[in-house]
């Protein structure tokens, strides 16, 4: 196990090295935006008022409040001191709400939403996959196309599309919110049932997507594996499909794991989108909030909560894969 | 040449590029037989796909007669569900001369008319129900009257002096205009959006924006991948360090992410679609860099390479003219892709508001974009958004075909046979 754990030091290294870059960039790239995000929340206190250093004064008070007098390097340490006490500064637009608590308040409902929905989809897409490629025939020339038509419509394309047929055709599903309008969250059986209806268009759309684009991923190292002489020797000799089958799939599953930690990234912004358009209340519609509003002490935080959660998952799989895959802790070993 | 003729032989590709060759053509083309701006307001909101018929013309059109029954279409599309579930309850629940069963027998809207024209007396009490429900039958009762009175309608113009209403025309209700002598028509393919603009002009212009700024961020993409994929591979050391730690980087941390902060970084300055295509290119290219250093690494010491080396060429001829050719067809591949996942990605950017910051320049996912804001979804106005979201998976579709027809063709082993 030398090798894995050679493998395992120099994954997490990197991942740390790559997490203060993204931290850097969350937090220079907001402050970049022309513009004075100060005004505007002062402006509820300026109202009314005509004296010139009056309002200057209000300004320079709320600017003093925000640190943003201070030169970027030293607010940049400040933003890494108060990280560092998981306070992630306080939010423009909804002052004077903490960022970490408004993200908070949101964040659950995300991971509820996208963690089962991916997993399922990768998991049934595979499935689905696995099987046309062993069967093939019928499903492979009728289904196969569909699938790919399927893959190819975008994650908010299909959330609008059974948006637009279970909720306001069928009328069988609610449009919006994460629960009923009426309900106060809370452990009551009403009010999960009503999470669980609500949670139905926005798990389903994120699903289907991904099986479209896993089923035909797995589909095609199925059948490139089903191909490759070991599986041909195996059934020279005798061997019973049944068993070389459990080989091929695990040896089909492994790109699909790199396709995962790949596509992890483009289906947080699929994801993101799907949300907003069902005003899921996850993290997805506080960012676009945040965005619209120029709340960048919010964005920043959302962007950094996102960018741990990917680096994190992709940190999980690697490890994953380099348990799964022995060629990787050979590689290490010389 | 072989190799293009080969191309073409692949069934996936000539689909593929049999359709997208099609909607490229058509944003080309159709603009010059589709009168109209296509930003030029002309309806209002939501308009259903349809033919729309200027009612003032149709009264000045000669008339025809024709001798078609008028009356059970009326009926048919007059008389709500809800109109007829009333009729059925009344005539069953207070209605004594009238049997179940015959009430049940009559299905269609005429039969239970006739029915209730039979079996109708305001004057039957019913124990119980309150004035509205009463009032709501006599109001429905009178609604059927009006159809089967065969009265018509008059036409007056008021004279602008006296105010006085002068008759002008009789319609009788079996008249009909014929659609060629009106003048005044305009056909909505897919009615209006929000704006009241003509949805399928629109679009024809929004797909060809959209690929405009998929073919910039592809092209600034594979460019990017291109040159620092070749340089990673073949220079090696320390230029492939920090290079290949630079696109890991990216890789991992969600362009879209990075795409959401450049844009909200840009504010004001991101109106237009160069913008978006430049961010958009400037975020995709680590995936292309990774397989091209791949394959560098793998050409880097072949026999004419060495050869070259030996010869004294410089670095860049070598890149160039010894490497190069060879990530060519993998290159081409990688290309059609970005272009794809570009297209895919400003319609999502601009979905959130981050893309082209203008109601002046229509791309596919700004029409997304207006049509949620107004709520086209929830009031059902489906042409707003279907017709969209089917291009794009149609252009991304095509695109994809494309390339699997190219990969066929320079891996042999994934021919089907």
């Amino acid at each position: 196990m030398k090798g894995f754990r050679k493998y395992l030091a120099r994954k997490i290294g990197w991942y740390v090295i790559t997490f203060v870059i993204a931290l850097v960039l969350n937090f220079l790239l907001p402050r970049l935006i022309p513009g004075n995000p100060v005004a505007r929340i002062a402006s509820g206190a300026i109202e009314g008022l005509t004296d010139r250093s009056a309002i200057q004064a209000v300004i320079d008070e709320y600017k003093r409040l925000f640190g943003l007098d201070k030169p970027i390097h030293v607010q940049f340490i400040v933003y890494i001191k108060n990280l560092l006490r998981g306070d992630l500064g306080t939010s423009f637009n909804f002052y004077p709400r903490k960022v970490s608590e408004v993200i908070a308040s949101a964040v659950g409902w995300t991971i509820a939403l996208q963690l089962p929905a991916i997993l399922v989809g990768w998991i049934l897409g595979n499935l689905l996959g696995a099987i046309a490629g062993y069967v093939r025939g019928v499903f492979d020339k009728a289904i196969l196309p569909l699938f790919l038509f399927i893959s190819n419509i975008p994650a908010f394309g299909m959330a609008i599309m059974l948006l637009l047929i279970f909720g306001v055709y069928l009328g069988i599903l609610p449009t919006s919110g994460g629960y009923g309008f009426d309900l106060i969250p809370s452990l009551t059986p009403e009010f999960i049932m009503s999470v669980i209806e609500h949670y139905q268009l926005p798990f389903w759309s994120i699903v289907l997507i991904m099986i479209g684009g896993q089923a035909i991923g797995m589909r095609s190292m199925s059948i490139y594996e089903l191909n490759s002489d070991y599986v041909k020797y195996s059934r020279f000799l005798g061997i019973k499909d049944r068993i070389i089958v459990k080989y091929v799939f695990r040896n089909a599953v492994l790109p699909q794991i790199t396709g995962l930690i790949l596509s992890l990234g483009t289906m947080v912004g699929g994801a993101l989108v799907a949300e907003t358009i069902f005003s899921y209340p996850g993290l997805g519609t506080r960012m676009l909030s945040a965005i619209t509003g120029q709340d960048y002490p919010l964005i920043s935080g959302c962007t950094l909560i996102i960018t741990i959660g990917v680096l994190l998952a992709n940190l999980v799989l690697e490890i994953l894969y380099g348990l799964l895959d022995p060629r990787i802790r050979a590689v290490q070993e010389d | 040449m072989h190799l293009i003729r080969e191309i073409f032989k692949s069934q996936n590709f000539v689909i593929g590029f049999v359709i997208f060759t099609i909607i490229f053509l058509s944003t080309i083309i159709l603009p010059f037989f589709l009168k109209g701006d296509p930003l030029e307001i002309v309806g209002g909101l939501f308009y259903k796909p349809g033919t729309y018929i200027n009612v003032s013309d149709t009264i000045e059109a000669k008339k025809y007669e024709l001798k078609i029954d008028t009356l059970s279409n009326k009926i048919s599309s007059l008389i709500t569900q809800k109109d007829q579930d009333l009729m059925r309850e009344w005539l069953v629940k207070y209605c004594n001369t009238v049997s179940e069963e015959e009430v049940k027998v009559a299905q269609h809207p005429m039969e239970l008319v006739e029915l209730w024209l039979k079996h109708y007396d305001p004057n039957i009490k019913m124990e119980g129900t309150t004035i509205a429900y009463r009032k709501s039958l006599s109001r429905l009762h009178q609604k059927i009257e009006k159809i089967f009175s065969d009265e018509g309608y008059v036409i007056a113009e008021k004279n602008s002096e006296t105010g006085e209403l002068a008759i002008v025309q009789e319609l009788a209700n079996n008249s009909y205009v014929h659609m060629s002598e009106i003048p005044n028509k305009r056909t909505f393919i897919l009615g209006t959006d929000n704006f009241g603009r003509d949805v399928f002009t629109e679009l024809i212009s929004a797909i060809w924006n959209s690929i405009k700024i998929g073919f910039v961020a592809g092209s600034v993409a594979t460019l990017i991948g291109l040159v620092v994929g070749l340089l990673a591979g073949y220079v090696g050391g320390m230029v492939d360090d920090i290079l290949t730690f630079i696109t890991n980087l990216l890789t991992v941390i969600p362009s879209f992410i990075i795409l959401i902060l450049i844009s909200v970084s840009l504010g004001g300055k991101g109106n237009d679609i160069m913008t978006t295509a430049l961010v958009i290119g400037i975020t995709a290219w680590p995936w292309t860099a990774r397989s091209v250093r791949a394959q560098t690494l793998s050409l880097k010491n072949r026999d004419h390479v060495n050869l070259s080396k030996l010869s004294g060429h410089s670095l860049v001829r070598i890149i160039i003219r010894d490497i190069l050719p060879y990530v060519a067809s993998y290159v081409t591949m990688a290309y059609i892709l970005q272009v794809a996942s570009a297209i895919l990605a400003e319609a999502q950017l601009s979905m959130l508001g981050l893309g082209p910051r203008t109601t002046e320049i229509a791309t596919l996912g700004l029409m997304l974009r207006w049509a949620i804001q107004f709520q086209a979804p929830l009031s059902g106005a489906w042409w707003a958004f279907i017709p969209v979201i089917l291009s794009i998976a149609l252009i991304t579709f095509s695109l994809n075909l494309m390339n699997t027809g190219l990969d066929q063709v320079f891996n042999p082993q994934l021919r089907q046979n």
